[in-house]
């Protein structure tokens, strides 16, 4: 129920915001595009571990405490 | 003022022509800076990438989403975020200097109607719901990111400490980089040296 309302909705906005910030970070570390883009990559892959990972534990939290 | 010309030795010194310059320029339209210096690849990505997130950003709100405001300190905020992205959130300022009953271009960026009785602003949240909330957020993102690349613009990209790559394990290495073990720190930028002497190579990979 919760992930069905969460992907139904907000979570899509997150997309374009996660491949803009990775590729602008990725261009402040580097100066040429290969690594830049790889850069980006490993950003994005960390961002979304890093949500997925506390939403993970909310959803516990609240799946023990409902 | 010199001091951006003059990275480290071993490490790509890139041409930063004017960095104050730049760094004005890159203020006022995301990636023109860069562009201005020569790095033509870089300022496409930052124009693309903030732009775009600006202008989606105000497509979701219709316009509303940037203004300037007064009349709090979050607000005063938000808008100093959004001024980030330079000219395109300068129509705020000359919105926000007329009457809020009688703006230009149908709206847009003008401040929303607070007196009077009338609260525009909450008439707006909800009639886009959720959808304005992202828009300022994605207007406040662009402008954020562009502070990053006013920094880049102006100093060059920020290279990793070589006590950071030392670090690394070798399969985080990007191409370019190779491991740490290898024999001296190396980055992207010391591939960059190695591609000015290739015939092809552009002018903003010279050292």
């Amino acid at each position: 129920m919760l992930l069905a309302s969460i992907f139904d909705k907000q979570i899509w906005f997150l997309l374009p915001l996660l491949v803009t910030v990775s590729l602008v970070y990725g261009a402040t570390r580097h100066e040429l595009m290969q690594p830049i883009l790889h850069h980006a990559y490993r950003s994005g892959v960390w961002m979304v571990s890093f949500m997925l990972t506390v939403f993970l534990i909310l959803w516990a939290l609240a799946w023990l405490v409902g | 003022m010199s001091e951006p010309n003059r990275p480290p030795e071993g490490e790509l010194q890139v041409e930063l022509r004017n960095p104050v310059l730049a760094a004005l320029l890159a203020w006022l339209w995301p990636g023109a800076g860069h562009i201005y210096q020569g790095r033509h690849g870089k300022g496409a990505l930052f124009m693309v990438c903030i732009m775009s997130t600006f202008l989606f950003g105000l497509w979701l709100g219709e316009g509303r989403t940037v203004y300037a405001s007064n009349r709090t300190i979050a607000r005063k905020l938000v808008y100093a975020c959004q001024l980030g992205v330079g000219l395109p959130a300068m129509p705020a300022l000359v919105q926000a200097g007329r009457d809020p009953r009688d703006p230009l271009w149908g709206g847009i960026m003008a401040p929303p109607i607070e007196e009077g009785g009338i609260d525009e602003l909450s008439e707006l949240n909800r009639t886009y719901g959720a959808r304005y909330d992202m828009g300022v957020l994605y207007t406040m993102v662009a402008g954020l990111l562009n502070v990053l690349a006013i920094f880049d613009a102006y100093g060059g990209p920020l290279v990793p400490a070589p006590e950071e790559q030392k670090k690394r394990k070798p399969r985080d290495d990007t191409p370019g980089e190779p491991a740490a073990s290898d024999g001296p720190p190396r980055s992207d930028e010391t591939a960059a040296n190695e591609a000015e002497n290739r015939p092809d190579s552009s002018p903003t990979e010279r050292s």
